[in-house]
């Protein structure tokens, strides 16, 4: 019976530093304490496509105002992870609340509202090809500021084309543009609707470190101005390194690490260098 | 002891089974896909500006294209059936039966078939290769429904546009069955149209009007659903503009001969 017990004992004992485990923030995160609100909260996350697991069990939080990076290498799950966040993909299993709205219980209008605050930087700009730099800007302006005077309209991509310091391309075609210019517009059209969340899926992908670095110093300077809480999805340390509070990795589609940049940059871990080397 | 063979051996069976499963899949996602844009056709803030662009689009720059099939379907059946009449003594028929060839079967068909080559694949591979490059997610998060904005504006013009076409190709193929009269013959175009018109009741040519707002429909939806259905990668945008040229002309076949046979019910 005194086995028994002392056994139950350990149990109960083990069970409780298990729990408070769980309620600990990660190493790095700067949890409810810091007095940040969450942005973006994602528990428990799973995605499938037929036999292979792309995301295995993802949790984590984005705080109000942070940047943060989420590294991995191709096929991780990196942008899975981000299409299931605006529901462009419908998770498997697990939760997402963003701006305390849960995601998967919403209904198509409620989204609509809900994405309406989110920003989404594609990998490929995703500028619509027949319309010109002008009307790209203008389309979710139409749609998403209705009350919006023509004049109003027009100084608000103004507004953001000077941010970007593109305004020369207000009337060119987004075949007119280079790759970089076109991230660049495609992060004017982003802006243009004063996002709370931002969405950055490989910003940086495809560019030359010049360019690259552009992007980067313009993620922080998005944040500095329109006071947005970003997601950063990237396997370019140089845009990780430039731009973010804190750090995430993904591997075999789950979180392997989490922490600030001093944390990664310091770790002796085999997967960790690979990335930091 | 030997064992008794099974019926179909384990690999056949899966194979039937997941390709019915494919099969079914695909239903449920053209009835989903249908469905939707019923919702989105008769929901608010009705996407105008768009809707006029693809009436251009599918009708003004189809123009040339029919102009040139339907003086050439009249032209040639005139020239192909004058030495049939003329033998029987029956030259004088040539207006009237070209006409009503052409009013009820010819130019629908052929300018439906024309326009799934030509409307149905750029649909298939523009929608394609907007969904390739990731501008239909876009658009969706930024709260813009892509069925509304894309679909349905094409769907609509497609089949408003598409029996206009054929009443223009219906027009200038009588006018080349005159130039095909005139080439062997010798008649007036006054005397040409009078006599086809005498032939013409509104049983030959209300069935034809509507059969063509189905071509239409058929050729928009079968467009925008293998586009917008796209996969990701490069390769399927031609998948997405092949396929849909293949269905929609089957398709307008297949509405063509259920819409004799209820037209021969009348």
């Amino acid at each position: 019976m005194a086995a028994m017990g002392k056994l139950l004992q350990d149990g109960f004992k083990g069970l409780r530093q298990m729990m408070a485990l769980g309620t600990q923030p990660a190493q790095g995160d700067p949890g409810p304490a810091s007095g940040r609100k969450t942005a973006i909260a994602i528990s428990g996350l799973r995605k499938r496509f037929g036999n292979q697991e792309v995301l295995t069990d993802v949790s984590f939080n984005l705080y109000e105002g942070e940047n943060l990076a989420i590294l991995g290498k191709s096929g991780s799950g990196k942008s899975v992870l981000i299409q299931c966040i605006v529901r462009l993909l419908d998770p498997d299993a697990g939760t997402i609340t963003v701006l305390g709205e849960n995601v998967g219980a919403l209904r198509r209008n409620a989204l609509g509202e809900l994405r309406k605050k989110i920003g989404f930087l594609f990998q490929s700009g995703a500028l619509y090809d027949s319309m010109t730099v002008r009307e790209n800007l203008e389309f979710p302006l139409r749609r998403i500021k209705r009350n919006l005077t023509q004049e109003q309209r027009d100084e608000k991509i103004r507004e953001v084309l000077d941010h970007v310091g593109l305004y020369e391309a207000l009337d060119k075609m987004p075949s007119q543009l280079s790759g970089g210019m076109r991230k660049r517009i495609s992060l004017a059209r982003t802006i243009v609707v004063d996002p709370v969340i931002m969405l950055y899926d490989e910003p940086t992908t495809g560019l030359d470190p010049v360019t690259s670095d552009e992007i980067s110093m313009l993620i922080n300077n998005v944040r500095e101005k329109y006071k947005t809480s970003s997601i950063i999805i990237t396997h370019d340390i140089a845009c990780a390194r430039a731009t973010a509070d804190r750090l995430i990795m993904l591997l075999d589609g789950a979180v392997y690490r989490e922490g600030n940049l001093e944390m990664f940059e310091n770790s002796t871990d085999a997967a960790i260098k690979s990335f930091f080397k | 002891m030997m064992m008794k063979q099974p019926l179909l051996p384990g690999g056949k069976l899966s194979g039937i089974s997941s390709a019915l499963t494919r099969v079914f899949c695909e239903i449920a996602d053209v009835l989903l896909f249908l469905s939707g844009v019923i919702k989105e056709t008769f929901s608010r803030d009705f996407e105008f500006r768009e809707f006029l662009q693809q009436c251009f689009q599918i009708g003004y720059k189809s123009l040339p294209l029919i102009s040139i099939t339907g003086i050439i379907m009249g032209l040639v059946l005139t020239i192909q059936s004058r030495p049939a009449l003329v033998s029987f003594g029956a030259v004088a028929m040539l207006p009237g039966m070209v006409a009503i060839s052409l009013i009820r079967e010819i130019a629908p068909v052929i300018t439906a078939l024309l326009c799934a080559g030509k409307i149905g694949s750029g649909m298939g591979a523009e929608l394609g290769s907007m969904k390739v490059t990731e501008q239909i997610d876009a658009m969706e998060v930024s709260a813009t429904n892509p069925l509304k904005f894309l679909v349905v504006p094409r769907v609509l013009a497609a089949t408003l546009m598409i029996p206009l076409l054929i009443l223009y190709a219906d027009a200038l193929g009588i006018v080349g069955s005159w130039v095909g009269a005139n080439i062997k013959g010798d008649i007036t175009f006054v005397l040409f149209f009078s006599q086809a018109f005498a032939q013409i009741t509104f049983m030959d040519f209300i069935p034809a009007v509507v059969k063509s707002f189905f071509f239409g429909a058929v050729i928009g939806l079968v467009g925008c659903y293998k586009g917008y259905t796209a996969g990701r990668g490069t390769e399927s945008v031609g998948i997405a503009a092949n396929s849909a040229v293949v269905i929609s002309s089957a398709l307008v076949i297949i509405v063509d001969m259920i819409a004799v046979q209820i037209t021969d019910l009348l």
